[in-house]
C-alpha cells in the first residue's frame, strides 16, 4: 500500500485535481454510455409491448 | 474520357461565376488574417505560407460539391455508371477538369497574395509550386467526399468535415515546404512527400470515388 | 419464412447477449484489480510524482480509440465485400464507443499535460493525431446520420471508414514530421516515464479491461441496432413475446 492515510490518497501529492479529474471523467463517460444503452433497450421493450397488445386484441 | 473532360470544361466556362466566387473567396480569406491578427511585416511573413495554404484549401473545398451534384441531379451520373469506359477513368477526367478550374487557378493567383504578405520572391515560387503539386491531391480527395455526400442536406459543409482531416498531411507538407526552404533545410523532402501522396492518390482516389458513386446511385 | 435471409442477425442476437454479460463481468473484475494496482499499490513516480497515475486510463483509452477505428474499418470492409448487414451494424455500433475513447484520451491527456508540462494542450504528435482521429469518428457518424436510407448510409460511412483507416498512418507520420520540425527536442506526452514493472502490469490490466468494456458496449449497441432494424421480422416478434 502506497498511502498512509485516506486524505493523502485524495490529495495525490498535490495532483489530486488532475488525477481525480481524469478518473472521474472516465467513470462518468462509461456510466453514461452504459446507462444510455440500457434505457434504449428498455424503450425498445416498452415499444414492443405496445405492438404486442395491438396484435393480441 | 476526353469527351467528358471537354464537356466539363465547357460547362464550367459557361457558368464562370462559381469559379470566380471560389477565387474571390481565396483572396478574401487570405486578407482576413492580417485584418484579424495585425499587419506587422515580420509576423505576416512567418504565417504567410500556412495562411495561404489554408485559404487555398478552404476555397478548394468550397467548390468541391458541384463536381458530381449536377450530373447526379440530371441523370448523367447514371449514364456514366453504365458507360463502357471504366468509372474510375471517367472520375479522373472530371477531377482533371475540376482542378483546372479551381486548384490550378488558385496556384496561379497565389503569388499576388504572397506579395500581400511580404513573401520573398523565392518563397513565393516555392509556395506556388507546392500549391501546384498539392491542389490536385485536394481535388482527388475532395472527389471522394463529393461522391459520398451526393444529394445530402448541407452537402458542402459535410463534405468539408469529412475531407479536411484527410488533407492535413498535404497542408503540413505543402505549407512546410516554404518554411523548410527559409530555414535552409532544402525542399526535396517536402516535395517528394507531396509527390508520393499525389502518386498514391491518383490511382486510389478515383477508385474510392467510383465506389462512392455506385453507393449513391444504388 | 425465409429464415436464411435473417439468419445472421437472428443467430447473432442471443450470442451477443451472452458475450455482453461475460465481457462486462470480466471488465469490471480486471478494472478493480488494475485500479488497485494503479492507485493503491504502484509507487510514486520519481519524476512526475502522483500525476503519472493518469496513464492507467490515458493509455488504454488512446489504444482503444485506435483499435476500435481499425475494427470499424474491418467490419465495414466485410460488409462491403459480402453485402452483410450485420457487419455494417457492428461497424456502426463501434463508432460511438471509439469516439468516446478518443475524447477520454484527449481529456486525460490534457489533465496529464497541465501539471507535467504546464499547458492544457501540447501540440505533440500523439495528442494531435488523437484529435484528428476524433474528427474522423465524427465524420463517420455525421455521414451516417445525414443519409436517410440505412443501406446507403451503412455503405457510404463504411467506405469513409476504409478511406480513413488508410489515411491514419499517413496523417500520423505527417503530424510527427510537423511536430519535430517545429518543436525540435519535442515535449512528448507519449514519452512514458521509465516504468517499474508493477506500473506496466497495472497499465496492461487496465488496457484489457478497457478492451472488454468496449466489446461489451459495442455488442450491446449492436443488439439495439438489430432490434431497430429487424423490427419487421418474425423472430423479433417471437423474441419479444418471450420478454
Amino acid at each position: 500500500m502506497n498511502w498512509n492515510s485516506v486524505s493523502e490518497f485524495i490529495h495525490m501529492g498535490g495532483y489530486g485535481l488532475y488525477v481525480w479529474g481524469s478518473y472521474a471523467m472516465v467513470a462518468a463517460v462509461m456510466i453514461l454510455e452504459v446507462w444510455q444503452l440500457r434505457s434504449r433497450a428498455r424503450a425498445q421493450d416498452a415499444a414492443s409491448l405496445l405492438t404486442q397488445d395491438g396484435e393480441n386484441v | 474520357m476526353l469527351a467528358l473532360f471537354q464537356r466539363d470544361i465547357k460547362l464550367v466556362l459557361r457558368q464562370r461565376s462559381d469559379t470566380f466566387a471560389a477565387l474571390a473567396f481565396f483572396i478574401i480569406v487570405a486578407s482576413m488574417f492580417p485584418l484579424g491578427i495585425g499587419p506587422q511585416a515580420t509576423l505576416l511573413k512567418q504565417i504567410a505560407s500556412g495562411v495561404l495554404w489554408i485559404a487555398a484549401l478552404l476555397s478548394a473545398m468550397l467548390g468541391m460539391a458541384r463536381m458530381f451534384s449536377e450530373d447526379y441531379a440530371d441523370g448523367t451520373l447514371e449514364q456514366m455508371l453504365l458507360s463502357a469506359t471504366p468509372l474510375p477513368l471517367l472520375v479522373l477526367a472530371k477531377v482533371c477538369a475540376h482542378w483546372l478550374c479551381s486548384g490550378f487557378l488558385l496556384s496561379l493567383l497565389s503569388p499576388l497574395l504572397a506579395m500581400q504578405f511580404g513573401m520573398s520572391p523565392e518563397s513565393t515560387w516555392i509556395l506556388a509550386l507546392s500549391l501546384f503539386l498539392g491542389t490536385p491531391i485536394l481535388t482527388l480527395l475532395g472527389a471522394i467526399g463529393a461522391a459520398l455526400t451526393l444529394g445530402v442536406r448541407s452537402q458542402g459543409t459535410l463534405l468539408s468535415l469529412l475531407i479536411l482531416p484527410l488533407v492535413i498531411p498535404v497542408l503540413i507538407f505543402g505549407a512546410g515546404a516554404v518554411d523548410a526552404a527559409n530555414a535552409g533545410l532544402g525542399l526535396t523532402a517536402h516535395f517528394s512527400l507531396l509527390g508520393a501522396i499525389l502518386l498514391l492518390a491518383l490511382p486510389l482516389a478515383p477508385l474510392a470515388t467510383a465506389a462512392a458513386c455506385r453507393i449513391a446511385l444504388e | 419464412m425465409n429464415w436464411f435471409k435473417y439468419a445472421a442477425p437472428q443467430r447473432f442476437y442471443p450470442l451477443a447477449g451472452i458475450l455482453v454479460t461475460w465481457c462486462s463481468v470480466l471488465a469490471t473484475l480486471l478494472a478493480i484489480v488494475g485500479l488497485t494496482i494503479g492507485l493503491l499499490i504502484a509507487p510514486t513516480d520519481f519524476q512526475q510524482g502522483e500525476s503519472y497515475r493518469i496513464i492507467f486510463i490515458h493509455v488504454p483509452a488512446s489504444w482503444m480509440s485506435m483499435v476500435i477505428f481499425v475494427a470499424m474499418a474491418f467490419w465495414s470492409a466485410i460488409g462491403l465485400a459480402f453485402n452483410a448487414r450485420l457487419a455494417f451494424m457492428l461497424a456502426r455500433a463501434l463508432a460511438p464507443t471509439g469516439a468516446l475513447m478518443c475524447f477520454l484520451a484527449l481529456w486525460t491527456g490534457a489533465l496529464w499535460g497541465k501539471p507535467t508540462w504546464g499547458a492544457w494542450w501540447v501540440w505533440d504528435a500523439r495528442l494531435t493525431s488523437e484529435l484528428i482521429l476524433l474528427f474522423l469518428y465524427i465524420g463517420y457518424l455525421a455521414l451516417h446520420s445525414t443519409i436517410q436510407d440505412t443501406r446507403r448510409a451503412d455503405r457510404a460511412a463504411g467506405l469513409l471508414a476504409l478511406v480513413g483507416v488508410v489515411n491514419v498512418p499517413i496523417i500520423y507520420f505527417s503530424v510527427k514530421w510537423w511536430n519535430t520540425l517545429h518543436q525540435g527536442a519535442s515535449v512528448s506526452v507519449s514519452a512514458a516515464p521509465r516504468m517499474a514493472s508493477i506500473m506496466l502490469i497495472g497499465m496492461l490490466i487496465m488496457a484489457i479491461a478497457f478492451w472488454l468494456y468496449a466489446i461489451a458496449t459495442a455488442l450491446a449497441r449492436t443488439r439495439i441496432l438489430i432490434r431497430e432494424r429487424e423490427a419487421q421480422s418474425a423472430w423479433i416478434d417471437s423474441l419479444e413475446e418471450q420478454t
